[in-house]
């Protein structure tokens, strides 16, 4: 019972959010639409057992990314005048019907009937989440985690090459 | 009782609504956000998942949804500066200097 | 059913009065400190000594005019003093105050939640509050406070980096995230992780200073550079939340030091069986004692060191400290390993 208000009044901020998201005028109020939408999803990760996935959330979406995002929204909206909404091809509105049809899709597909596929290994979620995750990233996925690594390095480097100034 | 496809549905709903904003706004920062909207759609899905089957595979193939998708904010951000600072614009429409 | 929701709601209600007296009268200490160390005697008009000089100020803020800058952004511009204030306090819900308290006779744990991430959760929920110092500036939609913002949130993000490399030395050490394990753990080894990882500690403690924006790394809100940056448009009640959350901040860091460094609410020497006595004093008095002890140091820095230029700043952060903690990381892995 609990958990069901938790999951209908989450589920009703995230997609509330996320519809703010990609409708308000002001950028910066969209930066702080997502925010809120991620916070909501982080606490969606809790309720599904996922605490360690739930902070990293907060911690590295929440707190790192969309910060990004806030700081180049201002570096950029210093002398813009607002977004003129024209529209030459007419691409908003098909972008709207594709849209909804992948939406009818989706719905469609999930409710009305998908093969269960059957419980395959894994152990188990243990409620010592951290441990699990960190045994399995450093002993079985340890070389995606070596090539994630080397991603994020590259890509602050390449970051860092394409946003400095000459000078 | 909320079931796995009640997750599904939901997750649906916010890849549609990132779809949408990738298709209609005209902000190229918009688009990058709409973006991240998917992925975390589609973090939703692993997550729940992982829930159901009981399989933590689900959660670390969600952190690396999650790093891949900081690698592409900075990246992105860094040629939305990069093109701010020679055309002065982020109006998807003006950026169209390779477009026939 | 009472234990789930009364107990947790009586244990939040407590630690939220106490944290804002706390901070009200943090204030007052600090100016008193302050006038000491310049041989001066501090506020000493209202009440015996200046001791009830907080209520003067608490109410002097709520009674002064509320001024909303012109074509500042109306929503943003009340909500960013919440949004800096909320993580300052949430953080407190995973701060073992003690193993056990007895209150009206009942038995409970000493904090409001046991989380197996706590450590992780007040990282996150710190990274949380540098939204209101950037969206206050931005959203007075003048030039100084948008400036200021910018500083002291670049220099939030970068010595976070670091605060955060030395949280990862006492994860390893402890081997669990979760604060009431961390302090558990220093109790099985025997010493506080403040004397196995001074390099750590050190480290912590300057990053702690930088992360509140405390002297002398406060170059984003002195009063004597950038018009007291990005609060300047504020007054009243929303300049008072700004302050709170300072101060609420510097709680927040000091809890975290005395938890993960100094055994939390561990007496001294806790398994010297001849000191035992020490025990008599109930561990949320040890803890509040090892607090007050970080708060102090706080605020003798404050009157004594010179203030950092804001290049110097941020050359400390990413050339010195952030080397230094990840060299510290490998350092202890390499003995974790090596001395097992």
């Amino acid at each position: 019972m609990v958990d069901a208000v938790a999951f209908y009044v989450l589920a009703a901020l995230i997609l509330g959010f996320g519809a703010l998201v990609i409708t308000a005028k002001s950028t910066v109020h969209s930066v702080l639409f997502l925010v809120a939408d991620f916070l909501c999803v982080a606490a969606l990760y809790v309720t599904l057992q996922a605490q360690f996935l739930a902070v990293i959330q907060v911690m590295v979406y929440a707190g790192g990314i969309v910060v990004l995002y806030l700081f180049v929204v201002m570096l950029v909206n210093l002398k813009r005048p607002p977004e003129v909404h024209s529209d030459p091809r007419r691409l908003g509105r098909l972008g709207v019907v594709m849209s909804v049809a992948v939406l009818v899709e989706l719905v469609a597909i999930f409710a009305l009937g998908w093969s269960k596929p059957e419980v395959t290994g894994g152990g188990g979620l243990s409620p010592k989440n951290v441990e699990q995750l960190g045994r399995l990233l450093y002993q079985d996925y340890l070389i995606p985690f070596e090539v994630a690594s080397v991603l994020l390095l590259v890509a602050m480097i390449g970051a860092i090459v394409l946003a400095k100034r000459e000078l | 009782m909320i079931t796995t496809t009640h997750y599904m549905v939901l997750s649906a709903g916010l890849f549609t609504l990132g779809l949408l904003g990738v298709m209609t706004r005209r902000n190229i920062i918009i688009i990058l956000m709409s973006i991240e909207l998917m992925l975390n759609a589609v973090n939703i899905n692993f997550i729940a998942f992982s829930y159901q089957l009981q399989n933590p595979i689900g959660q670390v193939f969600a952190v690396f949804v999650i790093v891949v998708a900081a690698a592409e904010a900075a990246v992105g951000l860094g040629i939305i500066l990069a093109f701010y600072r020679n055309k002065e614009t982020i109006n998807i429409d003006e950026m169209s200097l390779m477009r026939w | 059913m009472v234990e789930a929701i009364i107990l947790p709601l009586v244990k939040i209600v407590i630690v939220l009065v106490a944290v804002l007296v706390t901070v009200m009268y943090i204030v007052l200490l600090e100016r008193k400190v302050q006038a000491w160390v310049q041989v001066r005697l501090g506020p000493m008009r209202v009440g015996p000594h200046g001791i009830l000089q907080p209520l003067a100020d608490v109410l002097k803020l709520f009674v002064k005019e509320d001024i909303t800058p012109v074509r500042a952004d109306r929503w943003v511009f009340t909500a960013a003093p919440i949004i800096v204030l909320v993580p300052a306090l949430i953080a407190f819900a995973v701060i073992p105050f003690g193993k056990t308290l007895s209150l009206f006779g009942a038995t409970m744990p000493g904090y409001i939640a046991d989380v197996n991430v706590g450590l992780l959760y007040i990282v996150s929920v710190a990274g949380i509050g540098i939204y209101g110092i950037i969206l206050g500036g931005w959203s007075s939609n003048s030039k100084y406070p948008l400036l200021a913002s910018l500083r002291a949130s670049a220099q939030l993000i970068s010595y976070e980096i670091a605060v955060t490399m030395t949280l990862v030395t006492v994860i390893m050490l402890s081997g669990t995230l979760s604060m009431v394990g961390i302090v558990d753990a220093q109790l099985a080894g025997g010493w506080w992780f403040g004397f196995m990882q001074p390099v750590a500690f050190a480290i912590y403690f300057i990053g702690g200073l930088a992360e509140t924006n405390r002297a002398p790394f406060d170059l984003p809100e002195a009063e004597q550079e950038l018009v007291a940056g990005f609060h300047t448009e504020y007054s009243g009640m929303r300049f008072a939340f700004y302050f709170l959350a300072e101060y609420a901040n510097m709680i927040v860091v000091s809890s975290v030091a005395t938890t993960l460094f100094l055994g939390g609410w561990l007496a001294p020497f806790p398994n010297v069986s001849a000191l035992s006595f020490l025990g008599l004093v109930p561990g949320w008095a040890w803890f509040i004692l090892k607090t007050f002890l970080f708060l102090y140091v706080f605020l003798w820095v404050r009157a004594t060191l010179p203030r950092y230029r804001y290049d110097q700043l941020m050359r400390l952060g990413w050339k010195w400290l952030i080397p230094l903690a990840i060299l510290n990381v490998v350092v202890t892995g390499l003995l974790k390993v090596l001395v097992k």
